[in-house]
């Protein structure tokens, strides 16, 4: 093989720069609102110089190898933050296929008569470049699953507030489906507020829960239950009529726990407890 | 005779495909005005049945259908999985019998929630269990 692509790269590294930088303004998709032009300049010139010092003509080929980890890891931080910008996994793989065009406009020019060696070093390039728009669609892919994740994590956080209603009162209001990591991040943060708190009633409100099944329902228990063995007694209210006939059909049962339709009731029920009582004073009376 | 009006699949593969399903049982019998007690019922058995299949079975697939028998309208769910089969399928329909350490009611207490059902299930093949839910039933 006459021709040796790490020289040429070498040889011809301005020049790729130059027709990468044409291919890419060129696109219709290119997105100057999200990224400047100095900025793609600087991203793209990181990585042709990434590219250049770290490639032999040995290990072309071998993407898994560690001489070419910094350039992956080059591409791996662009698409990243081009998940985090916005960019759509289409503008984002096209940075990688239009170098791919560049590389393989420059190999034609170099070997304009050879058309053996054009083929097998077009291949050569094809396979190293598809390989690269595979390592940014998986970082590009991470990136946006770190994205949900977080939002998963601040819903199940903002989902869960323990309310202190009145001294020795508290509150959950439940909203969405239980299942068991929900029920862990309840009874924990409910456990650890009866403790500060000191209160001895808690309520439990699952007018926000669409469907009571059994394993809701065992949830539920165990979280009574919890709170028992801490001291404190549990009410659960926003039981709604259809949630009600549910829980008889499938035959579950709750007469151990104390029960109450509405937030109200469970409240007024608190207050009766805890020997309180709520008035209203006659008009002309301070 | 039952008639099949229209039909959706459902793949499930893990806990997040629950919501999604519940979702759309609850789309498909608002369509055909089911009343909210008789909806209730019905998202709980798709939530039994879900439940079932990705716990013992690691997921499967779940059929929506909208059927109609005389007057009547309903939705009809299939679940099927290719998981490790129920072995005594009597005893799993009894009260309290659990091989997990849940409570036992899913399929006895889903039996009770829908108007028709059907389970079959062969060792090392897989279960399918079948439900219908008529509008006003």
């Amino acid at each position: 093989m006459s021709l040796k692509i790490n020289k040429l790269l070498q040889k011809k590294k301005k020049n790729i720069l130059e027709l990468w930088m044409k291919n890419q303004l060129a696109d219709e998709g290119l997105r100057e609102d999200l990224i400047s032009n100095e900025e793609l300049r600087s991203q793209s010139e990181e990585l042709i110089d990434a590219l250049v010092s770290n490639l032999g003509e040995d290990n072309f080929e071998n993407v898994d190898s560690d001489l070419w980890s910094p350039v992956i890891e080059i591409l791996g931080g662009i698409a990243i933050t081009r998940a985090r910008q916005g960019f759509t996994p289409r503008e984002t793989g096209n940075f990688v296929f239009s170098l791919k065009e560049a590389l393989l406009e420059i190999l034609q020019q170099e070997t304009k008569d050879d058309a053996a060696a054009l083929f097998a070093q077009s291949l050569r390039i094809s396979r190293v470049m598809d390989s690269l728009s595979v390592v940014t669609f998986e970082t590009f892919i991470k990136g946006r699953e770190e994205v949900i994740l977080r939002q998963t994590d601040e819903i199940t956080e903002i989902s869960t507030p323990v309310i202190r209603v009145w001294d020795g009162i508290l509150a959950l209001p439940i909203i969405g489906t239980l299942d068991s990591a929900r029920t862990q991040v309840v009874m924990e943060s409910l456990l650890q507020e009866i403790v500060e708190t000191g209160s001895s009633i808690a309520i439990l409100d699952i007018s926000g829960v669409p469907a009571v099944d059994s394993l809701v329902a065992q949830h539920l228990i165990k979280t009574v239950s919890a709170t028992r063995l801490m001291g404190a007694e549990c009410i659960i209210s926003g039981i709604r009529p259809e949630i009600a006939q549910t829980v008889v059909h499938l035959g579950i049962d709750l007469s151990t726990i104390i029960t109450k339709a509405s937030l109200a009731s469970a409240l007024a029920y608190a207050f009766k407890a805890m020997r309180l009582e709520v008035k209203k004073i006659p008009a002309g009376q301070r | 005779m039952v008639l099949s009006l229209s039909k959706d699949t459902i793949q499930v593969v893990k806990e997040q495909d629950a919501v999604f399903l519940k979702n759309r049982v609850k789309e498909t019998a608002t369509k055909i005005k089911m009343g909210l007690v008789n909806q209730t019922r019905l998202i709980t058995a798709a939530s039994e049945l879900v439940r079932n299949m990705l716990r013992y079975a690691n997921g499967g697939r779940c059929d929506i259908e909208v059927v109609s028998s005389g007057r009547n309208n309903g939705v009809r769910l299939t679940f099927t999985d290719k998981g490790p089969g129920i072995p005594d399928i009597s005893q799993a329909m009894k009260d309290g019998f659990s091989t997990g350490k849940s409570l036992g009611l899913g399929l006895p207490g889903t039996r009770r929630l829908v108007n028709e059902f059907d389970i079959k299930s062969k060792i090392g093949e897989g279960t399918t269990v079948m439900v219908i839910k008529w509008a006003n039933g």
